[in-house]
């Protein structure tokens, strides 16, 4: 039952041949035995998961279930549950009990969906490995002496490994389609504003969005279809139509204008992955879609430019951590001022200190300037690039990472070497614009096989053509089918 | 080191962060490479450029009518605090 793939367990359950009971028991027995070995969930809500498969099968007897009714998922850490433990993976957090659901929760659960549990992330959101955690790392299914990918680690683990048919995710820099490409999902990003920040804990409040990991873009369609949408509740929701996604997947290639981005092909990007990358772009070619190279020569600056802006927001977000309203406080502080400092000082990793340190210097007094300001008129110089680059083509196409999963501990003293590993990702989320990892092959790492994915971009609100242009490219091909060995 | 050790004592106190001695070299050592690696920027040609803080400038921020919609849940958010007395958040003494 846990290779099936949410559109197959919906019709799966709409056939009787299985309940969400039954459903649901078989994938906490795979997280119970499969689960500590990779570290996905920080929180296992089985006493909640049987509740609401019992809630999915009565509905469905009663035949007013929905597609998703009965369909199992597990949330990232970072989405605020009703009466749930909700971590961010932080210390700061290990104590909070959520007093309300994240938009995105409420409209899962209102779909039907049984909530198996809260997956663990890079602490904050901030990584690209899921090293950062304060519940440890998450081990890579494919090979788990290697990391998964971040922030979403936890939820590209345990989809990957079948633990759960889909997850939520979050992307301030690439962290859903990076550990997707990581981990051989499909991993979709949309549009800043596209599905609400509601119960989201924040990081970057200008890049963050809520998105999904799934294994197909067939799955991702469906979910998305359940949490997209305006929300008076978040000041930057877009008050737009969802489109039906799902009904969009039969868009041809045929004629599909593709830019394939110079700047992403060159340095830095492992041969073996660029291969793979370039057999996928001559499938789309052969299969009718129309390709050129295409120059975004302010790209090179999103990586810098990034760390910059995000910081700049994180450290302003997270001064709400102050130890006294709910979070870690210290022991027996002596005054206000040691109160915040020892709070903070202990309640958060090293990583999140040094970006909010960041953040702090480049937003102080005589620097905001030379820093901040300079980044945020980088950041237009990206967006315009990207939208020249929309005037000549469809969707613009490039590897999402320039290499395959990296070794545990590989780059963790080296904080440049790890924010590198987003060089790809990082402009979609500056311009706000949707991105879509899908699996397209895979590298022989001393006889290892590792997946590698490719990165579709596209304009604002451009989910349907990036959803449609890989269910296509996936109904060719066979590679988002294949499991780790051991999770099949 | 395009930071002193100074330097990063001084955000440190700004973010109301505290940071161990043993720590603070490590610190001193990250950020600075860390500045280093953003101080590209400077090269880039801005001098027309708008700045962009914001992913979707057409965006306005939203009014809505000045009604009541949230209800009183002091008791359940006061679940999550370290301490609370008689419906108040303690914190150590702040006014002598």
């Amino acid at each position: 039952m846990h290779t099936l793939t949410v559109s197959e367990m919906s019709a799966g359950l709409r056939a009787r041949k299985f309940s969400s009971l039954e459903l649901t028991l078989h994938l906490l027995g795979r997280i119970e035995r499969l689960g500590p070995g990779l570290n996905a969930f920080v929180t296992v809500t089985a006493d909640r998961a049987l509740a609401d498969a019992r809630a999915a099968d009565e509905r469905n007897a009663k035949g007013d279930g929905g597609p998703l009714t009965g369909v199992p998922v597990a949330h990232k850490d970072i989405f605020c549950t009703d009466g749930i433990l909700t971590t961010c993976a932080s210390k700061m957090l290990s104590n909070f009990v959520a007093p309300y659901d994240a938009t995105v929760v409420r409209k899962w659960r209102d779909a039907g969906t049984v909530l198996l549990g809260k997956t663990n992330m890079d602490e904050f959101a901030m990584g690209s490995s899921n090293e950062t955690s304060f519940y440890g790392p998450v081990r890579n299914p494919w090979d788990q002496t290697r990391v998964p990918g971040g922030s979403s680690g936890g939820s590209a683990a345990a989809v990957a490994a079948r633990l759960a048919p889909i997850a939520s995710g979050t992307d301030t820099g690439g962290s859903i389609r990076q550990p997707a490409a990581l981990t051989n999902l499909t991993g979709l990003k949309p549009t800043y504003g596209r599905v609400s920040r509601y119960g989201m804990i924040a990081f970057a409040s200008s890049l963050d969005q809520a998105g999904v990991l799934a294994r197909s873009a067939e799955d991702a369609a469906l979910l998305l279809e359940a949490m997209a949408g305006f929300d008076p509740r978040d000041s930057t929701s877009v008050d737009t139509p969802v489109p039906r996604y799902t009904a969009e997947l039969k868009q041809p290639l045929q004629g599909l204008r593709i830019g394939l981005i110079k700047e992403f092909f060159g340095e830095g990007l492992d041969p073996a992955v660029e291969r793979c990358v370039r057999e996928a772009i001559a499938l789309l070619q052969r299969e009718g879609a129309v390709v050129k190279d295409v120059s975004l020569p302010s790209l090179p600056l999103s990586v810098p430019t990034y760390y910059v802006v995000a910081p700049a927001e994180c450290s302003s977000n997270l001064s709400r951590f102050d130890g006294v309203r709910f979070g870690h406080r210290c022991e027996q502080p002596k005054d206000l001022l040691d109160l915040y400092r020892r709070s903070r000082g202990e309640g958060f990793g090293e990583e999140v200190k040094r970006r909010i340190m960041t953040g702090t210097y480049v937003l102080s007094a005589g620097y905001y300037d030379a820093y901040y300001l300079k980044a945020q008129k980088c950041r237009a110089l990206i967006a315009g690039d990207f939208a020249r680059a929309f005037g000549e083509v469809d969707v613009v196409l490039s590897p999402t990472s320039p290499t395959a999963a990296f070794k545990l501990g590989a780059k963790t003293s080296d904080p440049i070497a790890m924010y590198l590993n987003d060089i790809y990702s990082i402009a979609a989320n500056l311009a706000g614009l949707p991105g879509i990892s899908i699996p397209c092959g895979f590298v022989n790492e001393a006889g290892t096989e590792l997946p590698v994915g490719l990165q579709l971009v596209g304009p604002h609100f451009g989910e349907s053509r990036l959803l449609s242009v890989s269910h296509q490219y996936q109904l060719r091909t066979e590679w988002h089918k294949r499991a780790p060995k051991g999770y099949a | 080191m395009s930071l002193t050790r100074n330097q990063v004592e001084g955000i440190a106190r700004l973010a109301r962060l505290e940071i161990t001695e043993a720590q603070m070299p490590v610190y001193v050592d990250r950020l600075s490479r860390i500045i280093d690696f953003v101080e590209q920027l400077a090269a880039a040609e801005t001098a027309d450029v708008e700045p962009m803080a914001h992913p979707l400038a057409q965006q306005v921020q939203r009014l809505r009518p000045d009604e009541v919609t949230e209800t009183d849940q002091r008791d359940k958010y006061q679940h999550n605090a370290p301490s609370v007395a008689a419906g108040l958040y303690l914190v150590p003494k702040v006014i002598e």
